[in-house]
């Protein structure tokens, strides 16, 4: 259990006997249908014919038989005991152990955050092993970044200690250093080159326009005024798209 | 029903080759039959490939196992609703569904366009016609929706639980219609290099093409958006993943079209660049679909790697060539009409808005290759994730934001300063009020504030044009303020359709820039525990575990995990996360288990909880908790989007005179009394 996470004891309005009857308030039996009382939100309803669930489901529900048919033993029962037992757990994905303290501390997120998972899911590690529960690289990288803290390494040695270890990939963006640098600078420079360009050959055109203007020009235009522009304006405003 | 799919197929290849080779040959130029034949075989082809479709979902439907497609998408258990979308869900029928929907569009195009453009219309069938006899090429020679099994396995294997989505059922076609869509102005657009018709007839004979092609997109990439939020389970909703990646460049530059055929129907400039962005955004979709299908690239979205990306990477190439070639040789005839004249004008905004939206689109195509670069140049690899995306992106963005206020701020040809003070200071006001606010708000965030701030400076412009137009039309026609708003809009639908689609981009900004404040912890909490999280806007929530229920529905296995949620100690309900272990109709295990978030979405901050697992088989779990800042005006930023897309389209409407008119080289009006004063 993580640092500040209370004990049912303080929170005692929302404990989970409230949910318990809650449940089973709620529960609506067909003929055949079995009522596994547990301490989740949702009551199980188990079919009676046990014979059409998947094999891992099967073995469960035949040991949970067997447990019923032994009352000595009543905490393994599903939903009972002191945190309750799943009726299976093979179908909750990979088996979790509790997370630690010191795992949801913020230098070890940021760490995290800039290191790539390397099974190929494009993501960095703390959002791979908090996401991607298939993943088996994840947490083992998680538990590189404890122990290589645990020996007393800053952040940037820890990521140093991956560079030099799994390569220039296990960032999640480049360094910006050597070729790299182009991966950074190459889209600005274009952007830059282009709009430095443009800009003068606006000027170059406006200067060609001008002096075209000039020659071509019999008569001096005659000058309207602001308000007249304004006017002018507000009525092509008026009709333009 | 293979073998009529295999025929139908056949059948509508050799119908475009047909098309295609007459269409292309301009042998129709003196013979009217064969211009009809080239038309008529569009139709034929389209109902060929309706044919195949059919056949296919005959299969899907009627579960068809021999049918290899059949088998690997799609099981007895599967939901009706996901076996019709499986259609499209994975590589070989998505080739089919691409080739019809195209199909159906290249026939919609002759149908719809006017007569006027006749002498396009062969072309534009020579060139759609090209495009889906390579799409039915692909699926012949490389990726077959018909091949059967050697033997008929008892039951399918499913849909990938992760398309087992509405998201899923949606976000494809959304997607394809706007990739497929961009077919049609490409096929114009290579009609008019072709017949040497470069007048801006071309230009509006497509331009509801390119809205609808730009909103299809659009909603296909906010639908995208919102099925990774819900169903990828990793907090959030976009990831500069290849995939994604792809889908962005051509809305980019299709959006850069949409903005600079303006300057080419008002003022007859940039006919080059215009049919160069036209081009490239065909040739984008089509280095999407590559990236998409040939596993160059690692990315969570692919279709699984097959021969296919050979196909699409020799058609990128051969049209690129062909295309810009074609460009290459019309290129005197594409002269622009008049000069730009000012800095200072409607013109150089557009011009500066387009190169940042062609300088991003380059820079997220080059952060999208870059690994591929450097594993040539240095051999190595590298990892070119979010951060440096985010590092040269935001910056490039935020500009682009702040053109999007300046540009309608501006006059066609020159401003004058009486001009840019009179229409500048309302919405620096609104942006300087808002920077301050969100300073004196505690709010340091460097990019976050100038995203807002940017936000702000943008609404003040679009508030100020809809102020003026209605306080126009009330002085013009005395009508009441709710009545000028509506026919300001419904007499020039494109432009204020377009502020409304400003304004749904400025409500994207507000939205990206509120994840800048994202928090996030995982717990592991045995039932009756708590733990608390403070968001960002300062309430505390507290999370207690209730417990996992386990229970069996049409195919699959789930273990729900259940938390109460209080806020700031009054219960608001429950929030429940599963673990889904799919099976077949033999109760057999399919994919991994997989993980359906729970989303509690509110106006300021979604609650986003993910079940990580159990400990020890137990009810004791493992939770990510995330509160999420402002989520949900990323969904209804796409809603303010598409419905400004679809009012910029909507037919009818006041006084488009940019359709009749000819290009401006200047205005062509005197003042009265100029002068006499």
């Amino acid at each position: 259990m993580s640092e500040r996470v209370s004990d049912e004891r303080e929170a005692p309005a929302v404990g989970r006997r409230a949910f318990l009857g809650a449940g089973l308030a709620l529960v609506t039996l067909r003929p055949g249908q079995v009522f596994a009382a547990s301490s989740a939100a949702r009551p199980s309803l188990v079919p009676s014919a046990e014979a059409s669930l998947a094999p891992s489901v099967q073995d469960s529900l035949a040991s949970s038989a067997q447990d019923r048919s032994g009352p000595s033993d009543e905490a393994a029962l599903p939903g009972r005991g002191e945190v309750g037992t799943l009726r299976d757990p093979s179908v909750v994905g990979r088996p979790r152990v509790p997370t630690d303290p010191e795992e949801n501390a913020a230098e070890i997120q940021a760490i995290e955050l800039r290191l790539a998972c390397n099974c190929g899911c494009t993501l960095d590690v703390f959002t791979c092993r908090t996401t991607d529960f298939s993943c088996t690289y994840s947490p083992k990288l998680h538990r590189e970044v404890l122990a290589l803290r645990n020996q007393g390494k800053s952040a940037q040695q820890v990521i140093d200690a991956f560079v030099e270890k799994y390569g220039e990939k296990a960032l999640m963006a480049p360094k910006p250093a050597g070729f790299n640098l182009a991966g950074y600078l190459v889209p600005g420079a274009a952007i830059a080159t282009a709009g430095v360009a443009l800009v003068l050959l606006i000027s170059r055109r406006r200067a060609v326009v001008a002096s075209s203007a000039s020659l071509g020009q019999s008569a001096p235009p005659v000058p309207a005024s602001t308000a007249e522009m304004d006017r002018l304006q507000r009525a092509l405003d008026e009709v333009e798209d | 029903m293979t073998l009529l799919g295999q025929f139908a197929l056949w059948a509508a290849f050799l119908l475009g080759l047909w098309a295609v080779a007459i269409g292309f040959s301009g042998r129709w130029r003196d013979r009217p039959e064969l211009a009809a034949t080239v038309v008529r075989s569009v139709y034929a082809v389209l109902g060929c490939l309706v044919v195949a479709s059919l056949a296919l979902w005959k299969g899907l439907v009627s579960h068809d196992f021999n049918i290899e497609y059949v088998a690997a998408y799609t099981s007895r258990n599967l939901p009706p609703y996901y076996v019709f979308s499986a259609f499209w869900a994975g590589q070989k029928g998505s080739l089919l569904f691409w080739a019809v929907v195209l199909s159906i569009f290249a026939s919609l195009a002759q149908l719809l366009t006017p007569r006027r453009y006749a002498d396009l219309m062969p072309y534009v069938a020579g060139v759609t016609s090209a495009v889906v006899a390579f799409f039915i090429s692909v699926m012949l020679f490389g990726s077959n929706p018909f091949e059967r099994l050697a033997f008929t396995p008892a039951d399918g294997r499913g849909l990938n639980p992760q398309l087992q989505n509405v998201g899923m059922v949606i976000h494809p076609p959304m997607l394809y219609l706007g990739y497929i869509s961009i077919t049609i102005p490409f096929a114009f657009a290579i009609a008019a290099l072709l017949s040497r018709r470069l007048d801006t007839g071309w230009i509006h004979a497509i331009r509801k093409w390119t809205l609808v092609s730009w909103l299809f997109l659009s909603i296909g990439i906010t639908l995208g958006m919102w099925w990774a939020y819900v169903e990828l389970g990793w907090g959030g909703y976009w990831a500069w993943d290849p995939v994604e990646n792809a889908s962005f460049l051509p809305w980019l530059t299709m959006t850069a079209f949409l903005h600079s055929v303006m300057i080419q129907e008002k003022r007859g400039m940039l006919k080059r660049w215009n049919l160069g962005l036209i081009v490239g955004t065909f040739l984008l979709s089509i280095f999407g679909t590559f990236i998409t299908r040939s596993g160059v690239i690692a990315s969570v979205h692919s279709f699984t790697q097959s021969n296919v990306g050979y196909f699409f990477l020799a058609f990128l190439v051969v049209v690129a060539v062909l295309s810009f070639t074609l460009l290459y040789t019309r290129w005197p005839l594409l002269e622009a009409e008049v000069r730009l004249e000012s800095m200072l004008s409607r013109e150089a905004a557009f011009l500066f808005n387009n190169l940042l939206l062609v300088g991003i689109a380059f820079s997220v195509l080059w952060g999208t290759l870059f690994p591929i670069l450097s594993e040539a140049v240095r051999g190595t690899k590298i990892t070119v994730g979010p951060p440096f995306f985010n590092r040269v992106n935001v910056p490039l963005g935020l500009l682009l934001l702040g053109l999007t206020g300046i540009g309608p701020l501006i006059a066609w040809r020159k401003a004058s300063p009486a001009n840019l003070r009179r229409q500048f200071i309302g919405p620096i006001a609104s942006g300087s009020v808002t920077l301050v606010a969100l300073l004196a708000a505690g709010v340091r965030d460097m990019y976050a504030v100038m995203a807002i701030a940017l936000a702000g400076f943008v609404a003040g412009t679009i508030t100020q044009e809809f102020y003026r137009g209605v306080r126009a039309r009330r002085r013009m026609h005395g009508e009441s303020v709710p009545v000028a708003f509506l026919r300001l809009i419904e007499r020039n639908r494109r432009r204020y359709g377009g502020y409304i689609v400003h304004a749904g981009i400025l409500i994207y900004f507000v939205a990206f820039a509120g994840m800048a404040f994202k928090v996030e912890r995982e717990a592991t909490l045995k039932p009756g525990e708590s733990v608390e999280l403070r968001s960002p806007f300062g309430h505390t929530y507290r999370f207690t575990h209730v417990g996992i229920s386990q229970y069996e529905a049409l195919n699959r296995v789930v273990s729900a995990a259940t938390v109460q949620v209080s806020i700031d100690g009054k219960p608001a309900g429950l929030l429940t996360s599963e673990k889904r272990q799919h099976v077949d109709s033999f109760k057999r295990p399919t994919f991994e288990p997989s993980t359906e978030v729970g989303i509690r979405s509110g106006l300021r901050e979604d609650l986003y909880m993910v079940f990580a697992g159990a400990v020890d088989g137990t009810e004791e779990a493992v939770y990510r908790f995330n509160v999420n800042p402002l989520v949900w005006w990323v969904w209804f930023g796409g809603f303010v989007l598409a419905f400004g897309g679809i009012v910029t389209m909507w037919p009818g409407g006041g006084p488009t005179m940019a359709r009749s008119r000819p290009a401006q080289g200047g205005y062509g009006v005197s003042l009265v009394g100029a002068g006499k004063e």
